[in-house]
């Protein structure tokens, strides 16, 4: 399991997992998750694009990614954001369609590209794939701020001089960058079930925003780790393994957080009663 | 005349059995589409339609392993997804994209994993294209005629729910005011937007349904604001596109760059697109009327979703 060709594995599958902890803190705060699921599975048409012209995979991911998050910013201002979504993803899907037609691509292929390959990657693809990502988590570090507040109070942000539409861009294509290195490994359709599972549940477990990006990040890792050795015992896809523990994650984000408002109820409650006695006292005496 | 009649359809277009039952339905689909996809888009649902229609992926795996019609793995999976998400709560708006999220999330791994055992059990991969981007052309006289049963029972729910729904779509307090059950409306609403997906997945591909789902019904709502009016035009949008898509994919069997037929899927989409620009950006409003006014006057004050 961790033989030459698999030390690539984890440690590209590890990078992925990062960047997907931390954007995804930032996809479920802001309630993006329509669109986080939209943009790899759009992308994906890219790859499709770029096998048939014979260009590197990343980059068509890259373009469509990009370019499907400006549509979304821009169609998403003139209508209903979700429909400017679904728009956006049926009209890269159907380009997908289109290219995958044309192209002699094998169903292997784009099986694998659509629910992830892990075992395949080779040492030369680490470079790429840890650049972009260090360039989406710098890119999140700068505009940090901004896009907590946009997300929690965007009157505030407003009113502070902060434009939500250009900080919703620059969001979407961090987005689409984190995408484009994250689907090669894990797959168009199972990357987002890592950006929202771990940090939802990171989300009930925490408050602070901070706390939570580092402990969806671990989750996320986790995840993939445990992800890839599943994979590697059983030769089931990875993306099942993803799937199914992003799940996993969520239910206990989900009981943690019942847990956690039965206990605020109860604290909560417990100071009143001697409240309610001193009123009746008081009324007593009256 | 006659020439122009030929250019436009190539021969054997209206004699070839296939075409004739792919027509059928197609344009089966797009009606039941168009219809539930007007509701799915008032009541902020697209993206749950979006996650029906790719969880229809798992079903569709499934029934090659079982050997069965993928309209009948389609449909069940699907109806069996709307019902787990309305379990865990999509009915409220706060969170819900998640928990939308989260099922389409799991669906997919298991879709993952069927389509595995199918490339191992059969040694064959077909099933994954077929799946996702739909095979119009073979389609079986049998398999129309059991989705032409699922088609009527979508239509039915929506029939029977149209004034429930729509009041609870415009403002769900006043509906539960009014004694409407909003709760299992919503749920029965997802299970119609499940049964449309799961027939467009068989004709345009589970991944590319929402493209009918949400398409015609936006562009619908552009062009009027009367909730009748729109269903009617939104069927019909769904309907021109897809009968057009199925004509040019037919005249496209000869065009380059491959000479084997450019998808349905990818005209069907396309022409989707283009009557929704065309509606969004082209059509002349009279003076008075602000371009929200549509889906402000049905889908009263819903919040966008980016502050939940």
């Amino acid at each position: 399991m961790l033989s030459g060709f698999m030390i690539n594995a984890w440690v590209v599958a590890g990078i992925v997992a990062v960047v997907a902890g931390a954007v995804g803190f930032f996809v479920v705060l802001r309630g993006s998750a329509f669109v986080a699921d939209a943009l790899p599975t759009g992308a994906f048409a890219g790859a499709a694009g770029a096998s048939l012209i014979g260009v590197n995979t990343l980059a068509g991911l890259g373009v469509f990614s990009v370019l499907g998050a400006l549509g979304i910013g821009w169609l998403g201002r003139r209508s209903r954001h979700d429909v400017a979504t679904a728009l956006t993803l049926v009209a890269m899907l159907g380009l997908g369609a289109l290219f995958l037609s044309f192209s002699s691509e094998y169903a292997p292929e784009i099986y694998s590209l659509l629910f992830g390959e892990v075992l395949g990657i080779s040492a030369n693809e680490i470079a790429p794939v840890a650049i972009l990502g260090a360039v989406s988590v710098a890119a999140l570090v700068v505009i940090y701020r901004p896009l907590l507040l946009t997300s929690v109070m965007p009157a505030l942000g407003e009113s502070r001089g902060l434009r939500a539409a250009r900080v919703e861009t620059l969001f979407l294509v961090v987005l689409a960058l984190a995408t484009s290195m994250a689907l090669p490994v894990v797959g168009a359709l199972l990357i987002f079930s890592l950006m929202i599972g771990p940090p939802a549940a990171a989300r009930s477990f925490t408050d602070r925003p901070a706390f939570a990006i580092g402990l969806s990040v671990v989750m996320a890792l986790g995840t993939v780790w445990a992800a890839i050795a599943a994979s590697y015992q059983t030769n089931w896809p990875v993306g099942f393994f993803v799937g199914a523990l992003s799940a996993a994650w969520y239910a206990v984000g989900r009981i943690a957080a019942a847990w956690r408002r039965s206990r605020r109820r109860a604290r909560a409650v417990a100071p009143r009663e001697p409240a309610g006695q001193d009123r009746l006292a008081a009324s007593v005496r009256l | 005349m006659n020439l122009i009649f030929r250019a436009v359809f190539e021969p054997g277009f209206f004699t070839s059995g296939p075409v004739r039952v792919a027509l059928l339905a197609g344009g089966l689909a797009a009606v039941v589409s168009g219809v539930v996809g007007t509701f799915a888009v008032v009541r902020g649902q697209s993206y749950a339609g979006h996650a029906l229609a790719d969880i229809s992926v798992t079903g569709g795996s499934a029934s090659y392993l079982a050997g069965i019609t993928p309209l009948w793995g389609f449909a069940g999976v699907g109806v069996a997804a709307a019902a787990a998400m309305d379990l865990i709560g999509v009915q409220r708006r706060r969170g819900r994209d998640l928990a939308t999220g989260i099922v389409r999330g799991a669906g997919l791994g298991l879709a993952a994993l069927f389509l595995y055992w199918d490339a191992t059990a059969t040694s064959t991969t077909g099933a994954t294209i077929t799946v996702l981007f739909g095979s119009i052309f073979t389609i079986s006289g049998s398999t129309a005629l059991v989705a032409a049963v699922f088609a009527a029972v979508a239509l039915g729910i929506i029939a029977v729910l149209y004034r429930p729904l729509l009041l609870s779509s415009a403002s769900p307090e006043l509906a539960f005011a009014r004694g409407v059950p909003v709760r299992a409306t919503g749920a029965l609403a997802l299970v119609a937007i499940a049964l449309a997906v799961s027939l467009s997945a068989l004709t345009i591909g589970a991944i590319l349904s929402t493209a009918l789902l949400v398409g015609p019904a936006a562009a619908a709502l552009r062009l009027t604001s009367k909730p009748g009016m729109a269903v009617l035009w939104s069927a019909v949008i769904g309907v021109a596109a897809t009968w057009l898509g199925i004509l040019l994919a037919y005249d496209s069997y000869y065009w380059p760059p491959a000479r084997q037929g450019w998808p349905v899927s990818f005209f069907v989409v396309a022409l989707v697109l283009v009557s929704y620009l065309l509606a969004q950006f082209a059509v002349i409003r009279p003076p008075g009327t602000r371009r929200d006014d549509a889906t402000a006057r049905l889908g009263a004050a819903q919040p966008d979703e980016a502050g939940a």
